[in-house]
């Protein structure tokens, strides 16, 4: 199995900040890992030292087998660079900013432009093609983003935060081209703030907190050891929490709590107790305002790993 | 929109083509060009501004200095030319500061381009405001009444030499672009480096009213020497001695700044 990038004991430190402190990460080929941690985790430092942006303080960073520092230049012509903050060029149009990033990975003007045309077609950006990239949506400037990174056909591709503040329609989007990226056999290096994200696309994820990786392993393992779903219950009729909370508790063999405001919830280890309330709420005639069967959010994933909440570290960083 | 990427299979290698850096530059410049006509209130200080620099001179000093505002036009057109393209260069210094820590910058740095590409590409981009700062003020000064004594080639000779050594200069301003944290910053810094350069001069008044501590100054800054040969090669006058040396010290400015400019660029992450 070879692997397509990997650091060992990564360190940087801007100031008297530790941005990270001894990172490790491996991705095997044509795989997605997850990286999935908060703001100022150091994902984002992560991704910048092995995209050649960042030179670390210890440790090193290869990429297909190339040390970052010793041998940017050809690092570079492996990646494909998605940033947090879209970084495509505002006053330039679709096509432009793919043709410029083609010839500047030296391909010929009019291949660079057969090129672009190519992704702006794929990435459903075709008719917006030859506006400027300001007048364009959030998910229609992500996925021009995205286009950039990979006019070069990228054997590696970094994506930081590629979904962070798009609508529920555009992360689908957005997670499709990611799995067919995938498919095709490219390495992908996915940050993100958001479990499910990691969960539906990566094949293995490493938990990332004040610069260290605390947990590590495929989305079932780490679903395993923060206690897999939970489903929420809300009656419309607030008065019948109980008759919920009792019927839900004999489902799943484990009694609910009660958050607050009308809510209950269980943690299960299967999704089948899920179909087995829904029938039963049916039954009893309980009528519900909302009912929810969710993973874990990243609080309760830090909660669980570190004691801590997730929210507590960004107020303290 | 459609959900597959087609790709090869087997990523091919990016094959490597000769005189990269040169290619690289000139795409970046390009750039840089359509984001200058694209934005054409970013060309105010290249046509507004020094048209009203002159109408302030000839028509405030022009009595006082010359004894008349025709006779001053003739004196301040051909050394304000090297102000006003001086000031474009500037420019350069404080654009790039902004755009710097914007994402696009990052991309740039993760392509397999040579380092200093982004750079020669900005600067050059910007060769477009030089030439539309020389136009604009040309164009102001001859509608005033201001008449070339040599000939257009010389007249031309001026022009290009001007910009020549506004370019070498705007190096500078890079350099100090790239030290600074804010574009502010920049533009503060570079002001206070500009302001005894261009002011220390002969440019609105004759040398021979000044103190001897500042004539002094004026014969060792090199800013005075391109204004010198400005006027030369427009207005008639021994042209060699202050072309050779305004050749010099602008070649002195690129060999100094340039290498130093890419080295602070490299440095900042």
């Amino acid at each position: 199995m070879t692997l397509a990038f990997e650091t060992r004991g990564l360190v940087k430190r801007f100031g008297k900040t530790t941005a990270l402190a001894g990172v490790d990460l491996a991705a095997p080929q044509g795989t997605v890992l997850g990286v999935l941690g908060p703001n100022g985790a150091g994902k984002t430092t992560a991704v910048r030292v092995l995209a050649t942006l960042l030179r670390p303080d210890e440790g090193h960073a290869t990429v297909g087998g190339l040390d970052v520092v010793r041998h940017a230049a050809r690092v570079r012509r492996l990646i494909g660079l998605t940033g947090q903050y879209a970084s495509v060029d505002d006053d330039l149009t679709g096509t432009e900013n793919l043709v410029l990033i083609g010839e500047l990975l030296d391909l010929r003007r009019g291949e660079a432009k057969a090129r672009a045309a190519e992704l702006l077609k794929e990435f459903g950006l075709a008719e917006a093609a030859g506006r400027a990239a300001k007048t364009y949506s959030g998910g229609m400037r992500r996925r021009l983003d995205l286009a950039a990174g990979l006019v070069g056909r990228p054997s590696v591709v970094y994506l930081d935060e590629p979904t962070t503040g798009l609508d529920p329609a555009k992360r689908d989007d957005m997670w499709s081209v990611i799995r067919s990226l995938a498919a095709d056999g490219v390495t992908v290096l996915l940050t993100t703030q958001y479990l499910e994200e990691a969960d539906a696309l990566a094949d293995n994820i490493s938990v990332i907190d004040h610069g260290r990786v605390i947990a590590n392993g495929t989305p079932a393992e780490l679903k395993h050891v923060v206690g897999g779903q939970t489903i929420l219950v809300r009656p419309a009729d607030p008065a019948r929490l109980a008759d919920a909370a009792a019927l839900v508790g004999a489902v799943v063999g484990r009694t609910p709590e009660s958050p607050g405001r009308g809510v209950i919830t269980v943690p299960v280890e299967s999704d089948t107790a899920f179909t087995e309330v829904v029938r039963r709420l049916d039954q009893e005639r309980i009528s519900v305002t909302e009912l929810s069967l969710r993973l874990p959010s990243l609080d309760e994933v830090f909660f669980t790993l570190t004691g801590r909440h997730a929210e507590e570290e960004e107020n303290a960083a | 929109m459609t959900l597959t990427v087609e790709r090869a299979q087997a990523p091919a290698p990016l094959r490597k083509r000769p005189f990269g850096l040169v290619r690289h530059s000139l795409a970046l410049g390009r750039r840089s060009l359509t984001k200058t006509l694209r934005t054409p209130e970013q060309l105010l200080d290249v046509t507004l501004q020094p048209i009203v620099f002159v109408l302030i001179y000839v028509y405030l000093l022009g009595g006082a200095v010359a004894g008349s505002t025709q006779d001053y036009l003739q004196f301040l057109l051909p050394a304000i030319l090297v102000q006003t393209v001086m000031f474009a260069g500037m420019a350069t210094g404080v654009n790039l500061n902004t755009d710097i820590d914007k994402g696009v910058f990052d991309r740039f740095r993760s392509l397999p381009i040579g380092r200093s590409a982004p750079l020669i590409g900005s600067v050059l981009g910007d060769l477009a405001r030089y030439l539309v700062a020389v136009v604009s003020l040309l164009a102001c000064g001859l509608l005033l009444g201001f008449r070339i004594q040599t000939d257009p080639l010389s007249a031309l000779a001026a022009c290009l030499l001007t910009v020549f050594f506004a370019f070498s200069l705007s190096w500078a301003f890079v350099l100090i672009g790239m030290l600074m944290r804010s574009p502010g910053g920049v533009q503060g810094t570079a002001f206070l480096v500009l302001f005894p350069l261009t002011f220390g001069t002969s440019m609105i008044t004759p040398k021979e009213t000044l103190p001897g501590w500042l004539q002094t100054w004026v014969e060792l800054n090199p800013v005075a020497h391109a204004m010198d040969a400005s006027r030369a090669l427009m207005l008639g006058g021994p042209a060699t001695g202050p072309v050779m040396w305004t050749l010099l010290s602008s070649v002195l400015f690129l060999a100094v700044f340039a290498p130093l400019a890419v080295r602070a660029y490299r440095r900042r992450t």
